[in-house]
């Protein structure tokens, strides 16, 4: 009988999220954060821009987290924390992490400038963007996270966003930060080893998280982590590491890759996407791969 | 000890005396030296603070409340487009309750690109819920910024120490620059309300309903009304450390005055000289130099000016489409009220255009001239 | 992580009583999320093998882990569908929430 058997856990049990929060069903983004605090831990403080998870953790005067937030303006989530970091310091609390949690508009477009500020001074700071492709907390408009072909409500199937998704890893690893890293949600102990390597060091960290929306992304919300698994077994989201903008190292090396259709039918904001449209994706999809497989080997 | 010091140098002592902890700057012509020797004073120890370089004004301000909800007295300094470039941040600072103190160098606003005094820049972020004081001497400059952190942490409201550019920021003044151990007495450390404590977590600014909006709101706005009354606490205890007075208001020869020059910033000690001019000519005119702006000093103006006849508000600013912003809250003040003076709004100044003794005869001789002002406004030196 | 018992939702009598600083003064525990369920997942514990997926992957920490078994937190969980999607066996079935 299975009396004996103990429940196989991969992750600490303690949770820093909480129940009753008001994140759509089935949201990556809760469990980037659920996976994200276990490594951190308690001594955490989290500085959030607009972003889902400025309405996720629930209206003032609650919380659903038992880590401090501090809510801040838009484009300022690597400002604010950088003043965090520099007054927690100044007040003696040198071992807290203090953590940017935005999304994909605040992190690539409107943060861009905080951010890559924040990086050339090398603030010690964890900066995280959670990408679900797209402004999802105002609606589902395009940010230059979204990928090319992409449905959104500013780039409706008439109008496609004709652009590549902004690489903001490699943007990233021009400024040289010690450390910085690609997720997925549906790679849990991967995107917690690297939590916990990220708090292990000091200086700008930025960690990638890519987090499927049921919602914007028009897919069931039961698909969320099949769709992260995906993304990366497909090669569209590969998951690597980067040390001081040189020392690529590829966490997992897809052997047999996926093509990226099953992937693409899972999505509405995909359907109308033509065999010529796909082919043209799948060809961005190899190029990018073995420009990060080339990195890796050191080329 | 007495120093020979510039206005923007006064500023960084009063930050440096004033114990700030964190210091996020962006340099704008006239502000630099104020950071320039922050930078220096924070690289030899003489300040223990952290100096952020940011990369711009937003992030500035920012980094400012960051440090602050931290628990850290902050301070930062700029000018004009910085401090436009700032704007959305002021509102966060001060709905955040966050006592930040700044000090802007009155710039004016471009286009035309300027770099001469001009309130417009100051004057337009009087909405934002910050206090705002207007400096005219060095001392008064160093004075106002150390009483600043003392009012902004005691009310949880954000402060701005206001200087004109290059009449105050670059003139070289003596100024009595008061022991740090003194300081030390007058201004204790800073008492966060709430901070980031991972022994007590919180949310900070969550999604506010109109349920919850208001009344947040409406304790800012009470707590705003009790500065006037901290003001006044606070300059006189400064008074009875460091032996200098500085109130809400600076009232020069007002008691019997039939005009009274209502002044802000460097002009307003140049009215001080032209008061005098004139007395001696005979003219009974006094002169009303406004420092605490925000809050309004309500009560004070009334009671100082309701008793003349005429009343001439020199403003270094216009809001376009209406008129001079200091007119404009005097008027409110005294409006209603029977037997009120007629009220004549001057706009001089503008874009560093210098303001003289023989500007402040101009205006007393058309308010001579006129029971009540022939216009709205009444432009000074416009080349027509 | 708050107790239960400090589920309810904090409504201001008077501004007396609101903080000057907009912060949380409670959790959300009082927002029982269960009530955005049209399906509910239902584990068949006789054959789960305790690969602790189900736990890992519920993005509202519904799934609790009881006597070394999962056991679903029907106020809160949202019935996205994720633990029976991921399930290895295939021992959660989605059914019909019963009103």
């Amino acid at each position: 009988m299975s009396q004996e058997k103990k429940m196989k856990l991969t992750l600490p049990l303690e949770e820093y999220v909480g129940s009753g929060n008001l994140a759509c069903q089935g949201c990556g983004a809760n469990l980037a954060l659920r996976y994200t605090l276990k490594a951190l831990g308690p001594k955490t403080v989290l500085c959030i821009p607009a972003c889902c998870w400025a309405v996720i953790d629930g209206p003032f005067p609650h919380s659903c987290l038992s880590v401090s937030i501090y809510h801040c303006a838009f484009e300022t989530a690597a400002s604010t924390a950088t003043g965090i970091k520099a007054g927690l310091d100044m007040l003696g609390d040198t071992d807290m992490n203090v953590v940017s949690w935005a999304g994909d508009g605040g992190t690539l477009d409107i943060g861009i400038q905080a951010l890559s500020g924040a990086a050339e001074r090398n603030d010690d700071i964890i900066y995280v963007c959670y990408d679900n492709e797209a402004y999802m907390n105002t609606g589902i408009q395009r940010s230059s996270a979204t990928p090319k072909g992409a449905w959104t409500t500013t780039t409706p199937v008439k109008f496609p966003k004709v652009e590549p998704k902004k690489d903001i890893d490699a943007i990233m690893a021009a400024h040289r930060i010690p450390y910085q890293a690609t997720a997925s949600i549906a790679y849990p102990e991967d995107l917690y080893k690297k939590m916990l390597k990220a708090k292990s060091i000091k200086g700008t960290r930025f960690v990638h998280i890519l987090a499927p929306c049921p919602t914007g992304w028009k897919s069931r919300p039961e698909d969320s982590v099949k769709l992260a698994r995906m993304a990366v077994q497909n090669r569209i989201f590969p998951l690597y590491e980067v040390e001081h903008g040189e020392k690529y190292t590829l966490n997992i090396k897809v052997q047999n890759k996926k093509p990226i259709d099953d992937y693409l039918k899972l999505q509405g904001r995909f359907r109308h996407l033509k065999p010529a449209d796909i082919e043209a994706l799948q060809a961005d999809v190899d190029r990018n791969w073995e420009r990060i497989l080339k990195k890796a080997q050191g080329c | 000890m007495r120093k020979v010091i510039m206005g923007n140098h006064a500023l960084s002592y009063g930050a440096m005396l004033g114990r700030a902890q964190v210091i996020a700057a962006y340099p704008i012509t006239p502000q630099t030296q104020v950071v320039e020797l922050l930078s220096e004073m924070c690289a030899d120890g003489t300040l223990a603070a952290k100096f952020i370089k940011v990369e711009s004004e937003h992030s500035a301000m920012a980094a400012c409340i960051g440090a602050s909800v931290a628990g850290a007295r902050t301070f930062t300094a700029t000018s004009a487009q910085g401090l436009a470039l700032m704007h959305e941040m002021l509102h966060w600072a001060s709905g955040g309750r966050h006592p930040v103190v700044l000090g802007n160098i009155n710039r004016a606003m471009a286009p035309g690109w300027s770099i001469w005094s001009d309130q417009n820049d100051s004057l337009s972020e009087r909405d934002t819920g910050w206090m705002q004081f207007y400096c005219s001497s060095n001392q008064e400059v160093l004075d106002t910024t150390i009483q600043a952190f003392k009012i902004a942490e005691a009310l949880y409201i954000p402060a701005m120490v206001v200087l004109d550019a290059f009449s105050l920021s670059h003139t070289y003044e003596v100024v009595d620059v008061p022991d740090l151990d003194k300081v030390d007495a007058f201004l204790p450390p800073f008492k966060p309300y709430a901070r980031i404590d991972h022994r007590t977590p919180r949310a900070f600014n969550g999604l506010t309903g109109p349920e919850n909006y208001m009344e947040l709101r409406y304790k800012l706005q009470k707590d705003m009304e009790r500065v006037p009354e901290m003001v006044e606490a606070t300059g006189r205890e400064y008074e009875k450390l460091f032996g200098r007075y500085l109130g809400a208001v600076d009232a020069y020869r007002c008691e019997d005055a039939e005009t009274i020059l209502v002044t802000s910033g460097t002009a307003g000690y140049t009215a001080h000289v032209a008061v005098d001019e004139m007395r001696k000519d005979g003219t009974k005119v006094g002169n009303f130099r406004i420092r605490m702006f925000r809050p309004f000093p309500f009560d004070i103006v009334r009671r100082v000016l309701l008793p003349a006849k005429k009343v001439a508000v020199v403003d270094r600013n216009i809001s376009y489409g209406h008129h001079g912003m200091f007119a404009q809250e005097v008027k409110s003040a005294l409006y209603g009220i029977p037997g009120a003076p007629a009220v004549f709004g001057f706009i001089a100044g503008l874009g560093g255009r210098d303001i003289t003794p023989a500007s402040f005869r101009e205006v007393v001789e058309t308010a001579a001239a006129h029971d009540r002002p022939a216009e709205e406004i009444l432009w000074i030196g416009v080349k027509r | 992580m708050p107790k239960k018992k400090d589920a309810a939702k904090i409504v201001f009598e008077s501004e007396k009583d609101v903080p000057i600083m907009p912060m949380s003064l409670g959790s959300m525990l009082f927002n029982k999320t269960g009530s955005w369920r049209n399906i509910r997942p239902e584990i068949r514990t006789a054959d789960c093998i305790r690969c602790g997926i189900c736990w890992k992957f519920c993005p509202d920490m519904a799934i609790a882990v009881e006597d070394e078994l999962p056991v679903v937190d029907y106020d809160f969980c949202k019935g996205c569908g994720i633990c029976a999607e991921e399930c290895p066996v295939k021992c959660i079935d989605m059914v019909e929430e019963r009103k």
